[in-house]
């Protein structure tokens, strides 16, 4: 975290100051490292054995906070019959489906519940983002359940089983962390866990890239619910992005499978009618009930007067997915001649995705290229002076892309919000304007959409009437005719029928008399006023700071805060006191806005026929699932298991010493001629991993081209143990070449104990790590470490395994052609 | 950490302004460079070289006249000292980072030597070089004892921290101080952060950190004391720095006195020669 965001690690030292416990786990000794108190070197992809050994140590000593647990978890929920356990399997779950290659759901449901057969093309309908809601109970509560958490089919006991392997010994056999270190972390949790305590997860995004990184987080999640950390302040489990913004951009996404708001992606074949599509997203309790208000005001947004009941609001014009569209799905396409035009805006895929030779190859194949940024990126040159140019392998003459590199214009030039890790939207005024032909984002695509607006308008076509009917205007600025930020974000937070500005999204009607751009932001401009742009000092206000910036949603600054308070609304400890309900004025009220509804009493019960919230009971926190509890236990949702199971890396060079099945089985291999495997053997014998370090940005387009921050990392380097570098007579300062099945790339050599070389099954693990910034443009320049890494992909996420693979390393430099 | 709030400027009160200085706190630094950075962007330093130093994660170096923060970066061999031991719990390693600066002195040398008056001393007792009167001798470079000050190649003249003289006239905090994240480099009044570092040192080695000591705290150092003063976890050495810094014009008047006395003397014999030999003829 102080490697990464040195800014927000001021909150850590703030907190170790009061006396906070730091406690740090990764596969490097970092500046994180060296500030906290308790440093673990862990081998890098051996997580989900690390904390399921917590989950166990705290089920196993009875550590967890027993009255959370049995009031706020579906602990006591009754699992389907069928149900098989990896445990039983050998690292299958019940319901693999070999030839599919996937998991069919259906023995992880609640016991009793009503399901219908699966839905048609049901492989094809990507679960993970869109049928995480719920297990689309038919009632706030689970049909079985057992209070005395004694029931062997209850989650409880599911999951004591489940993780009864994992136990210290394991944790030093797999992650080569000594049994006593581990336990001295799992006690220390538990210690700072309870009534009077709570503990904090951090992440960086390096732990969801991996085959199994949404288990990872899942596990963190399991832990968290046992010991009370969720809803609580000072506990939860804190994604720290990888940029300043890139929260806003899940938020209203530029991923394939999410409308804004976290609304699935209509798909071509489960929802051809807003009828379906409404069916599927509405659930029938908890705020996910209100999906249909969402959804069409969200349509009111986009297309405007265009969009009316009787057009289904437009419904048709959205584009429906049939299948895997991702970015490394589609560059595999893009390889295979399928696409033609390529948007890069603000990424550098050249140097920054996994596999950067097929990524090159692939954009080599399109007729068209446009590239954004800042600066003249490696993905606008690859085809001139990329590393497949210098070898022959790309010849310049041969590449029919036309790409056209845009200036853009930096954030300090331009209005807008980020969105922080905390769903904090916080707004930048332009301070400069941007020089020459450099543009906002916004600009350009306002501007593109207007010129193609004006062609197509000419002709006529019925088939265009998607992008004629979009609502297209906004007060354009300057003599640029910069559109209008404010205007956008005004757009975002939603209006009424009168064209007044929502003030929450409670105000949302499925009926079309309401617009809304993204439902979990309406609020941000309510009475009119850009509430992101407040700025008042924290010690002018309450220490929870509710009038700096505005955090979706409602301006709540810590979501399902209900669980602070026990089931009978009382504070758990005055000390950890938040939200709680006040009898006498029969509401919620505490040091937050109440992420519940508001005047909802601790005893109300759901009378029949109830829907959305109010279908959920009164002691019910986690109002965005059906069952209003925390799910210890997924039924529904996840593509690879309803629980966490440690599965080695795709590529590793240990075995799975827990089941037969060795790496996650629903994980995405990619097979293709351009994304090769290192396979079993000893021909990579090493584990690698890529990191960021402080004074670079990520893939470099925003570092490797300033002096300031360039001469502080001049130039790629890999570091290793003094061990390895014995072992293959790697010298410090000297150069090595790092090599895998895709390519080879050349580092300068960094000897140091802050990279360990582990035990791990009785036999001595050596890692390499590869901090990830480096390309060849640019002041401080350097081989591409993504380029040693193939597409192997977590399959609820399609995220790449850029934090665990095989390799070799040799001294000396790489081949030149 | 945060509270209470430190002053964002300088209280320059009709009683005289009071002396400023940093209290760098090491055991706070996070290595980020932020403070090298911001040093850089306000005060249009230039950029350094692009070398790697294969240093840890400094390749930085050293303080220069194109380097006026320099974050040192020091990792410990396993099993060293029973301090550095506590330091690195049991993981096994330690990594030092500390933000390195001129120390604005007491009795600074550099200024002692300088023959233009291009180096003075302000009113905020700060050591600062007026670039548009530096002829570029160099005198000062030898005689600061800590290796700060340097000749920038391209012109000539020397070059070195201002404590962002120019920030703290318009009541501004120096830019490395507003740029550090953990605040590790504190700026002040020289006596509250005096006070507020020996309170800092007493929690730190509470910690379990024996060998914290503050460096640069006491006026009767060699120097007088430093205007930009330490919290170290270490012994000096360790980071690069003079354990008993001595401030190089010390022996000056001693040898001024000395050299006065030969001449006296000289001219005396001298005279004495003239006298004799005069008899002599």
């Amino acid at each position: 975290m102080a490697e990464c965001h040195p800014v927000g690690f001021q909150w850590v030292m703030e907190a170790k100051a009061k006396g906070a416990r730091v406690i740090h786990v990764d596969p490097r000794f970092t500046r994180t490292s060296a500030l906290a108190d308790t440093f673990v070197a862990i081998r890098a992809g051996s997580d989900i054995a690390f904390l399921g050994a917590i989950v166990n140590h705290i089920l196993t000593n009875g550590r967890e906070f027993r009255e959370y647990v049995e009031a706020y978890t579906n602990a006591a929920t009754i699992i389907d019959e069928r149900f098989r356990d990896t445990e039983d399997l050998d690292g299958l779950f019940s319901g693999w489906d070999a030839g599919r290659h996937a998991y069919d759901p259906q023995s992880w449901q609640y016991a009793g519940m009503a399901t219908g057969p699966a839905a048609a093309h049901q492989e094809d309908i990507p679960q993970g983002e869109a049928h995480g809601y719920g297990a689309r109970l038919k009632n706030g509560d689970p049909p079985e359940t057992d209070p005395t958490l004694e029931h062997p089919r209850c989650v409880y006991q599911i999951l004591k089983r489940h993780f009864a392997r994992y136990t210290p010994a394991l944790v030093e056999e797999v992650c080569g962390v000594p049994r006593e270190r581990f336990v001295e972390v799992a006690e220390a949790l538990c210690d700072n866990s309870g009534r009077e305590r709570t503990a904090a997860v951090c992440y960086a995004v390096g732990w969801t890239q991996h085959s199994t990184g949404v288990q990872y987080i899942r596990t963190a999640a399991i832990i968290q619910l046992l010991l009370g950390n969720v809803g609580r302040p000072g506990g939860g489990i804190l994604a720290l992005r990888g940029h300043a913004g890139i929260q806003g951009s899940t938020d209203i996404p530029t991923l394939y499978n999410i409308l804004p708001g976290y609304l699935p992606m209509p798909h071509a074949d489960a929802h051809p009618t807003l009828a379906d599509y409404r069916a599927a997203v509405c659930a029938p309790a908890g705020f996910w009930g209100h999906a249909d208000a969402f959804v069409v005001s969200l349509l009111k947004a986009w297309f405007g007067d265009a969009a009316t009941a009787d057009n289904d609001f437009c419904y048709d014009h959205l584009p429906f997915i049939t299948g895997d569209h991702s970015t490394y799905r589609t560059m595999l396409d893009m390889a295979d001649g399928k696409v033609q035009g390529f948007f890069v805006v603000g990424e550098n895929p050249a140097v920054g995705s996994a596999n950067g030779r097929l990524q090159r190859f692939a954009m080599a194949e399109l007729d068209w290229l446009v590239v954004r940024d800042l600066v003249e990126i490696e993905t606008a040159t690859f085809w001139k002076d990329g590393p497949g140019v210098d070898s022959g392998e790309l010849r310049t003459a041969d590449i029919g892309t036309e790409v056209f590199f845009l200036p853009a214009a930096a954030h300090t030039e331009k209005d807008g919000t980020f969105t922080n890790t905390q769903r904090m939207l916080q707004w930048h005024h332009k301070a400069v304007e941007p020089e020459g032909d450099c543009r906002s984002d916004l600009w350009f695509f306002f501007h593109l959409g207007r010129i193609i607006r004006e062609k197509l308008a000419a002709a006529g076509e019925a088939r265009d009437r998607a992008v004629l009917d979009l609502a297209w205007g906004y007060p354009l600025l300057g003599h640029h005719r910069e559109p209008s930020a404010e205007a956008v974000l005004r757009e975002i937070n939603g209006v009424d029928a009168q064209g007044r500005t929502l003030s929450g999204f409670m105000d949302l009607k499925a009926d079309g008399s309401t617009a809304c751009g993204c439902w979990i932001y309406c609020g941000c401009y309510a009475d009119g006023v850009n509430q992101t742009a407040r700025r008042k000092p924290g010690r002018e206000q309450s220490w929870v700071a509710p009038e700096w910036g505005w955090a979706w949603p409602a301006n709540r600054r810590l979501l399902y805060n209900r669980a602070s308070a026990d089931p009978a609304g009382n504070p758990w400890s005055e000390r950890k006191k938040y939200v709680w309900w006040d009898a006498g004025a029969g509401r919620w009220t505490g040091h937050d806005e109440p992420d519940f509804v508001v005047d909802m009493a601790p005893d109300y019960v759901p009378p029949d026929g109830a829907t959305a919230e109010h279908a959920l009971r009164g002691d019910s926190p986690f109002i965005m699932q059906t069952d209003g509890r925390g799910w210890l236990f997924v039924p529904s949702g996840l593509m690879d298991g309803p629980l966490p199971a440690h599965y080695e890396p795709h590529e590793s060079p240990v075995t799975n010493p827990l089941y037969a099945q060795g790496a996650n089985p629903a994980r995405l291999t990619q097979p293709h001629r351009l994304n090769p495997d290192n396979g079993p053997g000893g021909r990579y014998p090493f584990v690698m991993t890529t990191y960021r370090l402080t004074e670079h940005h990520t893939a470099g387009g925003m570092s490797r081209f300033l002096p300031h921050l360039s001469e502080l990392q001049p130039e790629m380097f890999c570091e290793v143990s003094p061990e390895l570098a014995a072992e293959r007579g790697l010298e410090n300062g000297g150069w090595a070449t790092i090599s895998s099945s895709r390519t080879a790339i050349e580092a300068r050599v960094l000897v140091t104990d802050r990279v360990a070389s582990l035990t791990v099954q009785g036999r001595r693990v050596h890692q390499v790590g590869l901090p990830y910034h480096w390309g060849w443009k640019g002041l401080s320049t350097g081989d591409a470490a993504n380029d040693l890494f193939g597409l192997a992909l977590d399959p609820n996420v399609h995220i790449q395994e850029g934090k665990a693979a095989t390799c070799d390393i040799r001294p000396g430099r790489r081949p030149r052609p | 950490m945060r509270h209470p709030p430190r002053p964002e400027a300088p209280p320059v009160t009709a009683a005289g302004p009071t002396r400023m200085g940093f209290f760098t706190d090491t055991s706070v630094c996070i290595g980020c460079k932020a403070c090298e950075v911001a040093c850089k962007e306000w005060n249009d330093v230039p950029e350094d070289g692009l070398d790697f130093l294969a240093t840890s994660y400094d390749n930085t170096g050293a303080l220069g006249a194109d380097t006026w923060r320099h974050v040192a970066f020091l990792e410990r061999p396993p099993v060293p000292t029973a301090g550095e031991r506590e330091a690195a719990k049991d993981s096994g390693i330690r990594w030092l980072m500390s933000s390195d600066v001129c120390k604005h002195c007491t009795h600074a040398a550099c200024l002692d030597v300088c023959p233009t008056g291009a180096l003075f001393r302000t009113e905020f007792e700060t050591v600062v070089v007026q670039q548009d009167i530096c002829n570029g001798c160099g005198y000062c470079v030898p005689a600061c004892p800590f290796g700060v000050i340097d000749q920038r190649k391209a012109d000539g003249r020397v070059w070195k921290c201002t404590l962002c003289y120019d920030r703290l006239r318009s009541d501004m905090v120096p830019a490395c101080a507003k740029a550090c994240p953990t605040e590790s480099i504190q700026f002040g009044p020289l006596d509250e952060l005096r006070t507020r570092a020996a309170g800092r040192l007493a929690l730190v080695k509470e910690a379990g950190v024996p060998g914290a000591h503050l460096y640069g705290d006491d006026d009767t150092d060699g120097v007088g004391g430093f205007g930009a003063f330490f919290l170290l976890l270490d012994r000096p050495e360790v980071y690069g720095l003079p354990p008993d810094p001595v401030v190089t014009t010390r022996d000056l008047p001693a040898m001024w006195r000395s050299a006065g006395a030969a001449a006296a003397a000289l001219v005396g014999a001298v005279a004495v020669a003239f006298l004799s030999g005069g008899r002599r003829r």
